[in-house]
């Protein structure tokens, strides 16, 4: 089982990265650190432009953004196509990393675009195809990840690997704003040093991640999946949909989509906390930073507990961590202390699920089919979620905010009453699991 | 046993691609990588840092007056009435005033300007009270906040803000004041921006933080939406207001009561509202349909008594609230070379726009 942790201390691998952030203890392959360095980098970029992008709209060109957003929706739906397409795309022929260097080579040339169009419908476009890069690349770079990493270490993989990415995402915002205050109006400057920061994500990609995927080629000689009587399963999109069929894929896919249901989406928490707890307008724009913060903290330390104690066990209890926030902003408590609880509990509950669910949505995937499995269950979650967020936006029309919050939190303990009594996942629960 | 087969793949394939163990090339090849990352940092670092160099050595060039451009000497700005009529406006002119609160004749817009020292992103002034919207610089990113300014722009009140400022305007009487700015758009809400409008009572210095929790009512039926979104109120005297209200990708007009935190729809695809002195036309700017959809707006004028709308001779996009100089004639800017330019157009259709001044955004007329 562990033949693939001792690759850390080959000669081979001499990286230094290898030995990384756990000195002692076995280290995070090289793979992942290299696909974490390359997320780390390019949410810099793509953070540099969202966190200007208000400013620049406004101030920068004078326009009324408003109703902007009417698109999003639609942009959404391409993005989450397109996270399908990708994931099937990168597993015929075993593909993941040319699949990965097309998304992230489209998203950088978007940044250069930005400072062609000054239109809020040609800007709209070029942050669709941005997206659309985001979509394609998303799959592939989680199957590469579950790919490089033992199974038995593979939550607290995809725990480093969410970690750097929220590290990028906390700085991109910090260099657009000393470049602004560098070259006041520069959002050309912003744009330029964002493809520039972008490109160098390709560079590392291209450079620092292997280009072959292990897999495809045993996937014939070796049980890749949980012992069916299935054939070997050969990346095509019949199989990709066949995928369904599997028993604890859909199970787990089932219960992505229905705790997704319940997740009222970002915008309306940090709206609840400032209306229910009365945050001052002024912090308005940093709660989003104080559940990266637990994110980033937390993702780790959860992602390796839930090699340990079992994947779907830490995330459904990340939901719990949901729940609670919830019921914070629906009880009548009023203290100080209480916008930090909830967003640390904000925050846990993504540390505990963002990457805890493709770990364990790796195990009941084939090799082969990594890529499309994992592509699925993100793209049930994410139409879960956009699903929820219009019922939402309907119930707080209809009844108020209270009542809609409520209402999510009942969802919410159904939706973790069902998953706990559905547990898909019993045998990919851990690396254990499979010797059991 | 699946994980068996895997990690025995993933060993087996991590020869070739993690830097062949037991081949001499293996550590040539992590040279040559770091070589290549090397080289391509530097060329990106050069790019990024010319692209950096080039955006502060243009922002310094707006610090230097700009050739041609209007005269800007420093002296006493005042919001109180009397004497010729004035205009106080946001100069954009390139130069150490640029930003600053400045004032002109209303006859000679072109002429020399006197610039008071205190900036402003938008502005308005009436009944000897003015509000300020400005950029408050942190050590990392700005920030904004409303600021109340009697008639020697002595600050009064001071209010931060949730977003970027837009809209600004004062009741007649110089007691209450408004403003909208705009929220979100950043990474985590999306892009979906909304609006915030605020009115404060300068006399009472109570402030209503936004007016979604307004009684909105339209046919008689209340509007309830999570979308609600208010903007560019315009004041007919202490307590009524008209706004912009949007819902469902609509647009109306509605005429507010702050006693009563109520509101009802007047007419339908009305935006920024500007109410003309005498209190019976609003002038606005419409979404005409088959325009593009990056120029949707003309510059419109409703009367109130018939509910009758006509457009103004102003051909062009107008995103802006108007501002009355009198009666008859709007005031409004348009993007220029340097920031915006203002200019007027007879109310009643008639005539044509004619060029006032250029880089100046945000009037006041003071009588």
């Amino acid at each position: 089982m562990y033949v693939s942790e001792s690759r850390g201390s080959t000669p081979a691998v001499t990286a230094p990265s290898a030995r990384g952030p756990f000195p002692g203890r076995t280290a995070v392959g090289a793979t992942v650190l290299a696909l974490g360095a390359v997320s780390l980098i390019t949410d810099i970029s793509s953070e540099m432009v969202t966190a200007v992008l208000p400013l620049y709209l406004v101030t920068g060109l004078g326009l009324s953004p408003l109703g902007f957003g009417l698109l999003d929706g639609v942009y959404n739906g391409f993005s989450a196509l397109f996270r399908l397409v990708g994931g099937h795309l990168a597993d015929r022929g075993g593909r993941h990393k040319p699949v990965a260097v097309l998304g992230y080579g489209l998203s950088a040339l978007c940044k250069p675009l930005l400072l062609a169009v000054h239109t809020l419908p040609l800007i709209g476009a070029v942050l669709a195809v941005d997206r659309t890069g985001k979509g394609l690349r998303t799959a592939p770079r989680d199957a590469m990840i579950s790919l490089a990493s033992p199974p038995e270490t593979r939550g607290r993989a995809f725990g480093v690997h969410r970690a750097m990415d929220t590290t990028g995402a906390l700085l991109g915002p910090l260099a657009a704003f000393l470049i602004l205050r560098q070259a006041a109006e520069g959002y050309d400057a912003v744009f330029t040093v964002s493809f520039c920061v972008a490109a160098l994500g390709v560079v590392v990609l291209l450079l620092f991640v292997p280009s072959r995927s292990p897999e495809p080629g045993l996937a014939g000689t070796a049980p890749a999946a949980p012992a069916d009587a299935a054939p070997p399963e050969r990346p095509s999109l019949r199989a990709a949909l066949g995928l369904l069929g599997r028993r604890e894929l859909r199970g787990l896919t089932l219960c992505a989509v229905a705790l997704g249901l319940a997740t009222v989406s970002d915008s309306f928490v940090y709206l609840l906390l400032q209306r229910r707890l009365g945050v001052p307008d002024r912090w308005f724009a940093l709660l989003p930073l104080g559940t990266a913060a637990a994110f980033l903290l937390l993702a780790v330390p959860l992602g390796r507990w839930a090699d340990r104690v079992g994947r779907w066990r830490v995330f459904v209890g990340g939901h719990l961590a949901l729940l609670a926030a919830y019921g914070l902003l629906l009880s009548h408590l009023r203290a100080g202390l209480l916008p930090y609880v909830v967003l640390a509990l904000h925050g846990t509950f993504y540390a505990a699920t963002d990457g805890v669910l493709m770990a364990a949505a790796a195990g009941s995937v084939p090799a082969a089919l990594r890529s499309s499995g994992l592509a699925l269950v993100q793209t049930g979650q994410a139409a879960a979620r956009f699903v929820c967020s219009i019922a939402f936006g309907a119930a707080w029309t209809a009844f108020g905010d209270r009542s809609a919050l409520g209402g999510a939190a009942v969802a919410l303990t159904l939706s973790v009453l069902v998953s706990l009594r559905l547990r898909p996942a019993a045998a990919a629960e851990t690396g254990r699991g499979a010797d059991g | 046993m699946a994980e068996v087969g895997e990690v025995r793949g993933e060993a087996a394939a991590a020869g070739p691609d993690t830097g062949a163990p037991g081949r001499g090339g293996a550590v040539s090849g992590n040279g040559r990588r770091l070589l290549v990352l090397l080289a391509c940092v530097l060329v990106l670092a050069c790019v990024a840092g010319a692209a950096v160099w080039r955006a502060s050595d243009r922002a310094h060039a707006k610090d230097r007056v700009q050739p041609g451009g209007p005269t800007v000497a420093s002296g006493a700005v005042s919001l109180t009435a009397g004497g010729p009529q004035r205009i106080v406006f946001r100069s954009m002119a390139w130069g150490p005033h640029r930003d600053e609160l400045a004032t002109v004749p209303a006859g000679d817009p072109d002429g020399p300007r006197t610039a008071s020292g205190v900036k402003c992103l938008r502005f308005y002034a009436a009944g000897g009270t003015g509000i300020c919207l400005q950029a408050v610089h942190g050590p990392v990113s700005d920030s904004y906040r409303a600021v109340v300014l009697d008639a020697g722009l002595h600050v009064t009140r001071k209010v931060d803000l949730a977003g970027i400022p837009t809209r600004a305007r004062v009741s007649p009487s110089g007691r209450m004041v408004a403003w909208t700015v705009f929220v979100g758009g950043d990474s985590y809400a999306g892009t979906d921006f909304s609006t915030r409008t605020s009115i404060l009572d300068t006399r009472t210095g109570a402030l209503e933080p936004t007016l979604e929790d307004y009684t909105v009512t339209r046919d008689g039926s209340r509007l309830r939406a999570a979308d609600l979104n208010f903007w560019g109120v315009t004041f007919a005297d202490d307590r009524h207001f008209y706004a912009t209200v949007a819902t469902g990708g609509h647009t109306y007009l509605i005429r507010g009561d702050t006693a009563t935190k109520a509101a009802v729809t007047v007419h339908g695809n009305v935006e920024c509202p500007s109410l003309s002195p005498d209190g019976t036309r609003i002038a606005y700017k419409k979404r005409v349909p088959g325009l593009p959809a990056d120029a949707p707006w003309r510059l419109y004028v409703l009367d109130l008594a018939t509910g009758r709308e006509h457009a103004t001779a102003e051909t062009r996009d107008v995103d802006d609230q108007a501002v009355w100089s009198d009666d008859h004639t709007l005031v409004y800017a348009l993007p220029g070379d340097y920031g915006s330019d203002l200019y007027s157009v007879p109310a009643d259709g008639t005539g044509a726009p004619r060029l006032l001044t250029r880089s100046a955004l945000a009037p006041a007329y003071l009588p």
